[in-house]
């Protein structure tokens, strides 16, 4: 096992709990690192893997080009972080960008392998729709899911999205949004989630969202620890 | 499905608005970060902060003004206004704007939309552009168009670049949207500039934010209806208070057009 797992399986104390947003060097990530603030969660930027170990939950944001996200991510090591956490399944919310590079691919960037993390690759959005989609959009549950990271927003929350990209329709989805057709919003396996849209910038049901992850990464470390 | 986007827009001098807003229950009508904060409040989909200042000074502030508003904004900002180059970018993303409004200084050095796009991504670039309708001598919205011509400087100088080759040319670079402001109705809240927003919007292939003209809630829906707008700008009809977010939404959804609805 490595580094990372042991340190999370020790008994810890809660007030130490804090969310591991992990900073790779692209655009704004202090826009999430609030959101979870403001929802009662610590969070803080790690900028290397020794800086995410003690962490309670990871987010994998991104915005921008899937090679030039991959590229740095890379750079920063912190996709080993990615893999690692993802294995030893703890908690784990990847948004936008950072859902996508959890894949095989992307069409956007063939020549740049994905972590592969999840089966499949990230096609463009299909259509005669404007790329990007760059507007609120209300997502519909896939039938028969209830995912956990969606309680207590509603049948169809509205959310803000930002993308010409988006991860295929597997049976990983459990949110979609129409957008000249289905397109992948959300996405949920064991401890692992997703969101193609912003729940930083998706105002009150963005902030539900987040304060879900937070609860969940609470009530998981707490049956650890037990 | 398509979804418009309604967006106010508030011009910031050093740090303050500087157009009366005329809202109810403001502690300080003047401050950005609180109007920005009771427009998400209202329903609004994304907030423009366009810097008019025309200091250095003032370009400082507004950097602070960013970070004030973004602690408690949790829906887009663009920010715009004097924006020159890629650390004037980097300052204010990392201030928290979502994206940053482009204008002269692209005009100028079209290079600079694909130099933020690499950087942060084409999501992130606005390209602002202001457009003047050139006719035979006539002024009015009704007269025939020859062709509309890009202003920058605010709106003060005209360059020779076409409205409809340079949208094109800032789509090929990297944009991630077009905020088409038309100089001719700008400001006389007679309704937006339909023709010139539906011949943008229908040949581009990125979002296009129409702006200048809205004088009452018609105009919203039929910019959208007619002239194919992706999102909607205005500034006076919501800080004058003739109207709140709240009811332009749902006279919007009333008339047809997808918008993200109220809900308290």
């Amino acid at each position: 096992m490595t580094e990372l797992t042991v340190n999370q399986m020790s008994p810890a104390n809660q007030d130490d709990f804090f969310i591991a947003v992990l900073d790779y060097g692209i655009g704004n990530l202090r826009s999430a690192q609030k959101a979870f603030e403001f929802v009662g969660g610590r969070a803080c930027l790690v900028e290397s893997p020794a800086q995410a170990r003690g962490a309670g939950g990871f987010v994998l944001p991104g915005v921008g080009a899937f090679g030039h996200c991959l590229k740095a991510l890379r750079e920063s090591k912190l996709d080993r972080t990615v893999v690692e956490a993802i294995d030893a399944s703890l908690p784990f919310l990847g948004i936008c960008v950072g859902l996508q590079m959890l894949y095989e691919g992307s069409e956007e960037t063939p020549d740049v392998k994905g972590l592969g993390v999840i089966e499949g690759a990230v096609k463009q959005l299909s259509g005669t729709q404007k790329r990007p989609q760059m507007q609120w959009n209300c997502i519909s549950r896939t039938d028969g899911r209830r995912p956990a990271l969606l309680q207590g927003v509603g049948e169809n929350p509205w959310v803000y999205f930002v993308h010409s990209y988006a991860p295929p329709l597997s049976d990983v989805v459990v949110a979609t949004c129409n957008y000249g057709g289905d397109v992948t919003a959300a996405i949920e396996r064991d401890n692992l989630w997703g969101t193609q849209f912003h729940p930083e910038k998706s105002g009150a049901v963005g902030l539900s969202i987040l304060a879900n992850f937070v609860a969940l990464c609470r009530s998981l470390n707490f049956h650890w620890h037990l | 499905m398509r979804c418009i986007r309604l967006i106010p827009c508030l011009d910031v001098d050093n740090g303050r608005v500087v157009k009366g807003v005329n809202f109810v229950g403001l502690r300080d009508a003047g401050d950005p970060a609180e109007l920005a904060a009771a427009y998400a409040d209202q329903g609004a989909d994304e907030i423009v902060f366009l810097d008019i200042s025309a200091s250095v000074e003032g370009r400082n502030t507004m950097v602070e003004t960013v970070t004030t508003t973004a602690e408690r904004l949790f829906i887009p900002l663009c920010v715009g206004g004097g924006v020159r180059s890629v650390d004037d970018a980097r300052r204010l993303l990392r201030a928290g704007a979502d994206k940053v409004a482009v204008n002269t200084a692209a005009v100028e050095r079209p290079f600079l939309i694909s130099e933020i796009a690499g950087e942060f991504g084409s999501q992130c670039v606005v390209v602002a552009i202001d457009a003047k309708r050139s006719t035979n001598g006539e002024t009015k919205l009704s007269a025939p168009v020859k062709s509309w011509r890009v202003y920058t400087h605010g709106g003060r100088i005209p360059t020779d670049l076409d409205v409809f080759k340079w949208a094109h040319k800032c789509q090929e670079l990297g944009a991630g949207e077009i905020l088409l402001t038309s100089m001719d109705a700008d400001g006389t809240r007679e309704g937006f500039d339909i023709e010139l927003t539906k011949a943008v919007s229908t040949t581009c292939s990125i979002p296009v934010i129409a702006s200048g003209g809205a004088g009452n809630l018609e105009h919203l829906s039929r910019i959208v209806l007619e002239g194919a707008a992706d999102a909607v700008l205005a500034a006076s009809i919501f800080h004058d208070g003739d109207y709140t977010i709240v009811q332009a939404k749902e006279y919007l959804a009333a008339s047809g057009v997808c918008v993200r609805p109220y809900i308290c």
